[in-house]
């Protein structure tokens, strides 16, 4: 008879395990989300990242052994991100007619996103460490925890809360959007990419195919922009 | 779709070495999606391998940002702590930031009379 604790030895210490894991609970949440009519409170992130965390905190796993099998999913992230030249190419003709009102509302989307979290993050009396990882937290989580470094701030804690901003986007947005009456699904779009990054275009997706191409253009203007505004901002709002 | 693979690779690859090149501060993926899109401008059509490849991937991109959500479980010290002040910061930032940008990019349009885009396919209420 196979001992269990010798099995478990072996395959907790083998990348399989955990993708297999990482995999199993993304259909179980992608199953949900589709069984929800795509509702956005049934968030696939959300639902994927609970099960998997339950799974490492009950069998004691750390997450550096969860990530030695869950990088390989982690990785398609790149190629992913490069894929969504495509359907900006196949949307180039309305791209082209929102390019002014685009670019207004990532200056103004941008600053409101890093003043709102900074002024907010003191109001609520959280300390500076907190801030300086909520500054950069509408930027995509490469981007983010590359801020956070830079100005100081924890990168462990930024990526987390920058995921927890891509999720709550992408729950909020559609309610938010249709409680506004905007039908304008290139805004919609644009907004959610700009403020929730990855996991508000993989909603936008969800709704409306242009929506997810403005929100694919967001994330990289947007990523560029927190960039550039985080330190200049800081400087300016926490001396 | 081995080729359309090669293609997204590719174009990462020289992302990233012109990032460390020129000190951009942007992530290689951006800067590789920018020049696959140069690419594509210069060489159109759309080739369809490129395109179904793409498509499937960005059809589970919720799936690739679990990895990083689960970093979660390294950080419940610090959200057991002021968990509940950093969510609620979280959530208000978000909803600003939502609103805000979605009612300008939506009346400098209208203004412009650039709203008509119509939404291709069906929407989701």
């Amino acid at each position: 008879m196979i001992d269990i604790v010798d099995l478990w030895v072996y395959l907790s210490g083998s990348p399989l395990l955990w993708l297999t894991a990482t995999l199993i609970a993304y259909v179980i949440a992608d199953w949900l989300s589709a069984k929800s009519g795509r509702h956005p409170a049934v968030n696939p992130v959300l639902i994927a990242v609970a099960l998997v965390s339950l799974v490492l905190l009950v069998s004691g796993t750390t997450f550096q052994a969860y990530f030695a099998g869950a990088q390989f999913v982690h990785f398609l992230l790149g190629p992913a991100t490069v894929a969504l030249a495509v359907p900006l190419i196949r949307h180039l003709p309305q791209v082209r007619r929102a390019l002014v009102p685009m670019l207004i509302a990532l200056i103004v989307g941008s600053i409101v996103a890093i003043v709102s979290a900074i002024v907010l993050a003191q109001a609520a009396g959280l300390d500076r460490a907190a801030i300086l990882a909520l500054a950069p937290k509408s930027a995509t989580a490469a981007i983010a925890m590359g801020i956070a470094e830079k100005t100081g701030g924890d990168p462990a804690l930024t990526a987390v809360l920058t995921i927890l901003t891509g999720i709550s986007g992408a729950i909020i947005v559609t309610p938010l959007m249709n409680a506004l009456r905007l039908k304008n699904y290139a805004a919609r779009g644009f907004a959610a990419g700009l403020t929730s990054h990855g996991i508000g275009t993989a909603r936008a997706f969800q709704v409306n195919p242009l929506a997810g191409t403005f929100a694919g253009i967001a994330i990289g203007l947007n990523g560029l922009l927190t960039a550039l505004l985080v330190p200049v901002i800081l400087r300016w709002l926490l001396p | 779709m081995l080729a359309a693979f090669a293609t997204l690779l590719i174009s990462q690859l020289a992302g990233e070495a012109l990032v460390r090149a020129g000190t951009l501060p942007l992530p290689g993926p951006v800067v590789g999606m920018a020049l696959l899109f140069a690419l594509m401008l210069v060489r159109a059509p759309l080739p369809k391998e490129l395109e179904a490849t793409s498509d499937g991937l960005l059809k589970h991109l919720s799936l690739l940002f679990v990895p990083a959500g689960v970093g979660v479980v390294q950080q419940l010290d610090r959200l057991g702590h002021d968990g509940v002040r950093l969510f609620a910061v979280v959530l208000v930032t978000t909803l600003i930031s939502l609103a805000v940008t979605a009612l300008v990019f939506a009346g400098v349009a209208k203004l412009l009379g650039a709203d008509d885009l119509a939404p291709d396919g069906e929407s989701r209420p």
